[in-house]
Formats: structure tokens, C-alpha cells, sequence
């Protein structure tokens, strides 16, 4: 067990971070068990038949994206009615859960003064929010 | 009972290596898909892949505890392997198993106050921004010739096995002056072990060049999706001088962090086939929780070698294959 010295972050903030995270985290792959259920399942049709998706996983992203005609960037959000691109709701809840972990952060950093703090989780929320948009790397396909 | 399961384990265990290293039926499942695009495809049932996926993964996930090694670092260099996936894909799904494994072990880590938030955060910055150039880097290389990636995946694997056959951790390093920028940053703390009790002060030095390693850790995370466990911990440990327990939770908490920036490109990107990430998480994470289980009876030591000695080859075989030397066939 470690107790922090100097520490303006104080365990309940820690706590509270712990606690969404872990409920982020389970509720992500339980969303993802469904969701391949139906997928596996044939309840949904999708967007890319699974016989294709065989056919081509061979391929380069480049290349996939074109045969199986697949969106990029956010683009599969017109799809999640589809048995393939509902999938994604659980991966994207997982991949967001750090972002929504860190904006906790910002208030008790901000009331104890702790600056330096305060701007690298800025910062990170900065890098990971580019990361997710889509920005970089956009134009590939 | 339990001593039953373990030998089920241990054999399955060997099964997966000889699988490995007798390598001419599974190991060119890929050069097979590559030479003729849809006879893998028709050779088998849609479902045929992907099961054989979840039950590997299962066995990875086994195995990754008992070895003490992280899930990711192992499914890249097996599954690119010894499946019909190309790596690009590989190497999303490898990012969401190990992101997926670092989320559900972060939130304990972080309650039990063993991850240390204030260590975490400046080298999670420095990691995750350079995993989404490492990301794009990896994605732009795979597209001139996914040679590049191979030859550079298997030169690094190699690279993993050998640290991790030399690397001898430290439980409490000595840390006699803290310097300017972790004293500046408040990277210091006090931990208690629970087995014995005892307390003990750390701090940490040599923070700027621990920083700088954590640029290429997370180039090598976003290009090759392996996870970073493996480069985290020594840099931790070794070099800034965190106490080994210190070392091993706040590295599997910064996972969650530089494996999401990574995560986000390769999805972006269209890099992440449901198809192939879903079971393999599903099973890497069964797997782990066999493993723990299975960890206090196991025979840690042997499989660890063993997973070192399967690493090798598996990076050896990426290699031979980037390089197009012939050598395994």
C-alpha cells in the first residue's frame, strides 16, 4: 500500500477515479458480449457480411476498408444498427473510459493549487480527445 | 483438483509451444491466406477463426500470468504468427486486449493505493502522445510494405525476450537523492508491504531520462500494439528507482492510459475488426483469471522460460519473414 507525500489528489479523488473506471470497464465488455451475441448470432444483419469479413482479414486496413466498403473515423456511429458496427459501442466505451477518468481529476487538482498537475491532465485529456476525434491520420481512405 | 487443472494447464501449455515450434501447420496459416486469398476462408466455417482465437487467447491469458508477462506482448508476435490476420489488424486487436486487461486491473490497483497516480501521469503524457505518432507511424509503414513492420516487430520481440531472460528486478531500489524534476513533480511516496508490514519511503531519480525512454516506449506501444509492460516496469524499477510493486501496478495502470491514445488511432483508422478483437479479449481475460488462480500452484519459472523461448522464436519468425531470408520456410 502507498501512502502519497505531498499529495493534493486525495485518496477519495483516487477512489472516485478507481470507481468510474471499474464500472466503465465492466459495463464496456458486458455492452461487448452482448453485442457479439448478436452479432454472432445473425439477430442484426451487418453491415459487412461475416463471410466477407473472412474473405478479406487477410488484407491490409487500406485495402479492407475498400473491399468491404467499412467507414473510417466515427463514421460507423450512421451504422450501429448493424450486426457488425454495434460492436462498437462496448469498444469505443472502453477507449473513452481514460478521458471520462481524467476530467475527474481537474477539479481537485484546481482547488489544492496544484498546477503543474493540473495542466499535464489537461494536457492528456488534449492528446486523448485528438486521438479520438478521428483528426489524425484522417484522408487514409 | 487444483493440481489436476495445473497439469492440464502445464500440458496445454507445452501443446501451444509445440504447436509453436514444430510451427509448419498453424505457422503459415498467414503466407497460406496471403498465396490464396479466399482459401482459407473456404476451407472453413465463418466461426472456425475466430473460436480458435477465443480458446488461444484462453491459454495466452493462462499462460501470460503463470510467465508474469503482459497479454498483449505475447498475442502480437503468436497471433500474426500463426493466424490468417494481417498484422495490421493484429496489432489492433493486440491494442484492445491490453487495453481491456489494463482497465480491469487498474481500478483495483488504484483502491488498494498500490498504483501511484503521481508517477503515472507525467510519463503516461509523454507515452500516450508518442503511442499515437508510434500508431500512425505503424499504420503509414504497413501501408508502403508491411515488411517494414514485420522485420521491426520481430527485431523488437527478439529484443523482449532477451531483457526479459536478463532483467533481474529490484524489490526496493535505493534512491539516495531525488532529483530536481521528480522533487519538482512530487513523485515520492510511502509504501507498505502488506506480507511484512514494513514501510518504505521511495522516491525517485534519474526522472528525465525515464521520461525520454517513455517517448520510445510508447512509439514502440502504438506501432506494434504490444502493450508496454514489459519496458515500463525496468524503467520504473531499475532506472527512477520505484519499489518493484510500486513499479508493476503503476505500469499496468499507465497501460490504460498510453494503450488508449494508440487504441483510438488504429479504431479511427478501421484497424479494429470486431471479428478478431472481441474473442481475443474475451478469452485473454478468462485466461488471466484462470491464471491467478492456477499462480500459486503453478510451476512459474518453467513457463516463464518457455514463454521466453516461444517469444523468441515467434519474434525470430517475424523477422525471417520481414527479411525474407527463408529460413523457417
Amino acid at each position: 500500500m502507498t501512502k502519497q507525500k505531498n499529495v493534493c489528489v486525495t485518496p477519495p479523488e483516487q477512489m472516485r477515479y478507481a470507481i468510474i473506471l471499474e464500472r466503465g470497464a465492466y459495463l464496456g465488455i458486458l455492452i461487448m458480449l452482448i453485442t457479439y451475441s448478436i452479432y454472432a448470432f445473425g439477430i442484426l444483419t451487418p453491415h459487412v457480411p461475416i463471410e466477407v469479413v473472412t474473405h478479406s482479414w487477410h488484407l491490409g486496413v487500406h485495402d479492407y476498408l475498400e473491399a468491404t466498403n467499412s467507414p473510417t473515423g466515427w463514421d460507423w456511429v450512421a451504422l450501429v444498427g448493424t450486426g457488425d458496427f454495434i460492436n462498437f459501442i462496448g469498444l469505443a466505451l472502453l477507449a473513452v473510459m481514460t478521458i471520462i477518468c481524467y476530467a475527474t481529476l481537474i477539479l481537485p487538482y484546481y482547488r489544492c493549487g496544484d498546477y503543474i498537475y493540473l495542466s499535464i491532465v489537461i494536457a492528456e485529456i488534449a492528446v486523448l480527445t485528438l486521438a479520438a476525434s478521428g483528426i489524425l491520420g484522417s484522408g487514409g481512405h | 483438483m487444483l493440481k489436476n487443472v495445473t497439469r492440464l494447464f502445464t500440458m496445454l501449455s507445452l501443446w501451444v509451444s509445440a504447436v509453436v515450434f514444430a510451427s509448419p501447420l498453424g505457422a503459415f496459416a498467414t503466407e497460406a491466406a496471403a498465396a490464396s486469398p479466399t482459401a482459407s476462408a473456404d476451407a472453413h466455417v465463418w466461426w472456425f477463426w475466430p473460436l480458435v482465437l477465443l480458446v488461444f487467447c484462453f491459454v495466452l491469458g493462462v499462460i501470460a500470468v503463470l510467465a508474469g508477462v503482459g497479454g498483449g506482448v505475447l498475442y502480437v508476435p503468436l497471433v500474426s504468427g500463426f493466424f490468417p490476420f494481417h498484422i495490421d489488424f493484429v496489432r489492433g486487436a493486440g491494442l484492445m486486449v491490453a487495453l481491456a486487461g489494463a482497465l480491469a486491473a487498474g481500478p483495483g490497483l488504484l483502491k488498494r493505493n498500490l498504483a501511484s497516480l503521481r508517477l503515472a501521469l507525467p510519463m503516461a503524457l509523454i507515452a500516450s502522445a508518442c503511442a499515437v505518432v508510434g500508431a500512425m507511424l505503424g499504420l503509414y509503414l504497413s501501408k508502403l510494405d508491411p515488411r517494414y513492420v514485420q522485420t521491426a516487430l520481430g527485431a523488437t520481440i527478439m529484443g523482449i525476450s532477451i531483457l526479459l531472460l536478463c532483467s533481474k528486478n529490484s524489490e526496493y531500489p535505493v534512491v539516495t537523492k531525488q532529483d530536481a524534476i521528480s522533487h519538482a513533480l512530487g513523485i515520492e511516496g510511502l509504501y507498505q508491504d502488506q506480507a511484512t508490514g514494513k514501510e518504505f519511503e521511495w522516491k525517485t531519480h534519474r526522472t528525465f531520462t525515464g521520461l525520454l525512454l517513455f517517448v520510445v516506449i510508447g512509439i514502440m506501444a502504438g506501432m506494434f500494439g504490444l502493450g508496454a509492460g514489459w519496458a515500463n516496469i525496468p524503467v520504473l524499477n531499475l532506472l527512477m528507482g520505484a519499489p518493484l510493486k510500486v513499479s508493476v501496478a503503476t505500469s499496468k495502470f499507465l497501460l490504460s492510459i498510453t494503450d488508449t491514445s494508440a487504441a483510438w488511432v488504429y479504431m479511427n483508422q478501421g484497424a479494429v475488426i470486431p471479428l478478431i478483437a472481441i474473442p481475443s479479449i474475451i478469452g485473454l481475460m478468462l485466461g488471466s483469471l484462470v491464471g491467478v488462480r492456477l499462480l500459486a500452484v503453478a510451476k512459474a519459472s518453467f513457463i516463464r522460460y518457455m514463454v521466453i523461448g516461444v517469444l523468441f522464436f515467434a519474434g525470430f519468425k517475424a523477422l525471417d519473414k520481414g527479411l525474407g531470408l527463408g529460413i523457417l520456410g
